[in-house]
């Protein structure tokens, strides 16, 4: 590859665009606070469109090919999202005018907290978390404060299943709560005999990911429930697997307390190499009060079906606001589109499809694979990459080979509780043949290791750059270009 | 779209293949009273049909980019050159994820790499993260970062009252579990020099905002070293805008430990508040307590430049409950937007802007201050936002803007008796590029005709 930095494509004085003509008085600038130089590099648009489209052609994107990343939903999203969102009547509303101006997107939010409500069997809705992670600090937080106002000021521990995203831990440390990790048992759920042994007074509640990151649905989920329930626990659900469940299961109607939504991945936003997301957090009746505000809710004058008018609240007993302004509100536009678009019947079929590819490309690949967990599987699935006939091939090998074959490794490494961890979501919108060309891949390379094992070794091959040196990154940190 | 791929001989053919005969058997494991809730959600829409009902929807909204607009207090109309959304626009760029396998992800960790070695030449700073989600939550995570560089030792926070009063309320959410003590106040008038004065052995740091929320540009210099000396190594915090940057001097310039901000500004829409760019950036010795993600340069095992996710130790992924923070999604295409921008406009470009923003800002301050009842808050400096004393309540001023002049409907500034009780009829006024000469004299015009006698509103 090599394409140089935008930096070392600058020559002084060349300029991209041309900003508009000064059509005032100069003004005295402010002598002693001004800067001296400002060293942003000095190219033309040309050079700018070239350079960062041959970037772009580095990228493996989901529009390419099957993305296959567990617990991260790569699904493909329709193009008619990005046009929704891009409409002017969106891009330009300045999130301080006049309620009475912004009437259409207060629709769109009113509408999303409503459908996020009724897919998820909640009664209340937040959209302001800005992300999956954002929406678990919420949670938390919302969980916390409910025991603090209910004079119950000794809970200080959230327990936390072996298998959970590192976002649970981390969130609930942020919250000034500890972690007390709750251990899987041998069918992957849940070891009922530990959680019955931790919880007491101090507990905060559980979080709990349903289906868990095995992609396997935990099979004692309303015992989960009541025994946290019993210590007077509150259950967080982390509603990043929340694909698996749309129009299948309400986690509200199963006793969730808390939960939050993933929009970037269950409900259809492109995840931007990285962002942004969207983190709406549903709740159960006696925590609505607590939710982040503000809130759109229907003015109490009209109603929802004729000539209704939206005004925003905060909840009484509120967190407290958790983003400037009211929420990732593009992506919201997104969500919207996507479940006008699906409707009831369509949220339940994305989701049994997402479930009939998993358990498609699993029953393809099982025999290839050692599987930790054999069972149905929900979203997604586990396998070890680690074969016992090729003990030097490792996840990463694998990984690395399935490159060079035109594809997207899985998720390697998490969850932690297997070793050598490929964590494989093909989502519903890979078709039979994406799935058989990716499952014939798999068992190309799993023979691959038995008889060529050096090949996966110096895998990719086929790549824009051959492996790279993690280490070094690490031990002397280039974090920036040098001038 | 067709959203599902699947034939009816293909779905036979996969059932079949795994064991069961129908999809509802992969659902077994679900306690049959929840299994296939009735959804009340409505009639599923075409592509055709959505469009419409959406581009209705949008007509019903204000669009500030095609309206005379003189709002800001965080957010700002700024004209994005088109090739922003170019780029942003191709899907090797949107629809691919965080970067985890670098081998394939070579353009966004190039981007990011770009990205935060702008940012770094913007603030004057050494290292800058991938992005936050937004300004405000920037700001608790620098809060967060100073908590440990001192190992949680130090619990006094210093926040200048005229920070934007959503950062405040993001950092008080944010701290909520960790038993800070957060003083600074809310009184706008709170001098500099009284803020520093709070700062002592047990402050972890000082936050301030220039320009402050008020639009004031604060003078910095040497602050750094009065924090630092009289609270023994205390950090300095400084929230700043990125347009300013164009023409002011850096956080960095002053010594600040860490600078922060809002990125809209640099070639993101308005969205109705989101999605946004949180812009964080350090001191390399702080690196290891910065949160969110840091992109490096190495080499691969042919001996080419390559970039990769780094420094991956301080994140969730890896420490969990011992992580910097739990960010895992970030901004990423707001960033790579904000990248473009910079690059677009570059070194001159970026200053021509930060020119004509603080030029118009003072042209239309200096006619508003001309109509009787309206007092422009002249005391400090200002980059591109001022205060206005108004002759009545800011609501009604902005009412009469939007709907009683005859062919014109302006969106006025923002009321700052919102947040400080005792501005009561102070409006806060931007004034960007966008803004011609020709809207800030009708601004003025309107202004001056809004009804007042004996500075008593007649509406």
């Amino acid at each position: 590859m090599s394409e140089p930095l935008i930096y070392e494509l600058s020559s002084p004085g060349r300029a991209g665009v041309k900003p508009p003509h000064l059509d005032v008085p100069e003004s005295a600038l402010p002598a002693n606070l001004l800067r001296e130089d400002l060293p942003l590099p000095e190219v033309s648009e040309v050079d700018v469109v070239r350079h960062y489209l041959r970037l772009s052609q580095l990228n493996y994107a989901i529009d390419k090919g099957m993305y296959p990343l567990g617990s991260c939903t790569m699904k493909f999203n329709p193009k008619v999202n990005e046009v929704a969102a891009r409409l002017a009547g969106f891009t330009g509303v300045h999130p301080l005018q006049d309620e009475e101006s912004v009437q259409g997107a207060l629709y769109v939010m009113y509408s999303v907290q409503e459908y996020l409500k009724e897919i998820g069997g909640f009664a209340a809705m937040s959209l302001q978390p800005a992300a999956g992670a954002h929406g678990e600090l919420t949670g938390v937080l919302i969980m916390r404060k409910y025991h603090l106002d209910h004079g119950d000021t000794d809970r200080d521990t959230i327990l936390v299943p072996d298998s959970a995203h590192g976002t649970n831990p981390a969130s609930t440390s942020m919250s000034g709560l500890r972690v007390v990790e709750i251990p899987s048992d041998a069918r992957g759920n849940i070891d009922l005999d530990a959680l019955r042994a931790q919880v007491c007074a101090r507990v905060v509640g559980l979080m709990f990911t349903n289906p868990n990151t095995l992609g396997l649905f935990e099979e004692h989920t309303e015992e989960v429930i009541n025994i946290v329930h019993g210590c007077g626990g509150l259950v967080y659900g982390d509603g990043a697997n929340m694909n698996a469940l749309t129009g299948i299961m309400r986690p509200g109607d199963a006793g969730i307390d808390v939960m939050h939504f993933n929009l970037h991945k269950t409900f259809s936003t492109p995840h931007g190499g990285g962002g942004p997301g969207s983190g709406p957090v549903g709740v159960a009746a006696h925590l609505a009060d607590y939710l982040p505000g503000p809130i759109v809710a229907l003015d109490p004058e009209s109603t929802a079906d004729e000539d209704p008018y939206f005004t925003f609240f905060d909840p009484p007993k509120s967190i407290g606001r958790v983003k400037a302004f009211w929420g990732q509100f593009g992506v919201i536009v997104r969500a919207y589109t996507y479940i006008r678009m699906l409707g009831s019947e369509g949220v339940r079929k994305a989701a049994e499809h997402a479930v009939l590819n998993a358990n498609y490309l699993l029953s393809r690949i099982k025999g290839a694979y050692p599987l930790p967990y054999d069972r149905i599987c929900k979203h997604e699935f586990v396998v070890e990459g680690h074969l016992k006939d090729a003990p030097d091939v490792h996840a990463l090998d694998i990984a690395k080979r399935l490159i060079d074959y035109g594809v997207h490794p899985p998720t390697n490494y998490f969850p932690l509780i297997v070793p050598e961890a490929l964590m494989i979501e093909p989502t519903e919108t890979e078709s039979k043949q994406s799935l058989d060309n990716y499952a014939d891949i798999l068992l190309t390379i799993a023979a691959e290791a038995r008889e060529t094992p050096e090949l996966l070794h110096a895998a990719p091959h086929n790549a824009p750059v051959r492996r790279l040196d993690e280490v070094r990154a690490a031990r002397n940190p280039v974090l920036r270009y040098a001038h | 779209m067709v959203y599902i791929p699947h034939t009816d001989v293909e779905r036979r053919e996969m059932l079949a293949a795994i064991g069961v005969n129908r999809l509802e058997d992969l659902f077994q494991d679900i306690p049959e009273k929840f299994r296939y809730p009735h959804l009340d959600l409505p009639e599923p829409l075409s592509e055709m049909e959505i469009l419409q009902e959406l581009q209705f929807l949008a007509t019903l909204n204000l669009n500030a980019n095609t309206t005379s607009t003189f709002l800001g207090a965080g957010a700002y109309r700024h004209w994005t050159p088109s090739v922003v959304d170019y780029v942003i626009s191709r899907g090797e760029f949107y629809t691919a994820y965080t970067p985890y396998q670098a081998e394939v992800s070579q353009g966004t960790l190039q981007a990011i790499f770009e990205y935060e070695s702008m940012i770094c030449d913007l603030t004057g700073m050494e290292v800058a993260n991938a992005s936050h989600y937004d300004g405000a939550t920037a700001a608790a995570e620098a809060v967060i970062q100073a908590y440990n560089v001192f190992r949680k030792k130090r619990a006094k926070i210093v926040i200048a009252p005229t920070v934007h009063p959503h950062y405040r309320q993001v950092i008080h959410t944010y701290t909520q579990g960790m038993e800070l003590d957060i003083v600074g106040g809310d009184d706008p008038t709170t001098p500099l020099d009284q803020l520093v004065e709070m700062v002592d052995e047990q402050t972890a740091c000082l936050i301030v905002q220039t320009p402050d929320f008020l639009g004031r540009l604060v003078n910095l210099e040497g602050v750094a070293d009065q924090v630092h000396a009289r609270g023994k190594g205390t950090l300095l915090a400084v929230v700043v805008n990125p347009i300013s940057l164009g023409l002011l001097k850096p956080p960095g310039a002053y010594g600040a430990d860490i600078a922060l901000g809002e990125g809209q500004p640099l070639g993101l829409g308005l969205n109705f508040g989101g999605p946004y760019l949180g812009f964080y950036a350090t001191q390399m010795q702080y690196a290891r307590q910065m949160a969110g993600r840091l992109v490096g340069k190495t080499v691969d095992s042919a001996g080419q430049d390559g970039y990769v996710m780094t420094l991956t130790t301080r994140e969730q992924h890896i420490r969990r409950d011992k992580a910097t923070s739990n960010i895992c999604s970030n901004e990423g295409l707001m960033a790579l937007a904000a990248t473009v921008y910079m690059a677009a406009l570059g070194k001159h470009g970026l200053r021509q802007i930060a020119e004509l923003n603080y030029h118009k800002a003072h042209y239309a301050a200096s006619v508003i201050d001309e109509l009787d009842g309206f007092t422009v808050i002249k005391n400090r400096p200002f980059f591109n936002e001022f205060v206005v004393r108004c002759p009545a309540p800011v609501g009604e001023i902005n009412a009469f803007l939007r709907n009683d002049i005859e062919e014109l409907e302006i969106i006025g500034g923002y009321d700052l008796a919102l947040d400080y009780p005792r501005l009561e009829n102070h409006m806060l006024v931007a004034v960007t590029e966008m803004n011609s000469r020709h809207e800030i004299d009708l601004f003025a015009e309107a202004l001056g005709a809004f009804p007042v006698e004996n500075g008593r509103s007649h509406r």
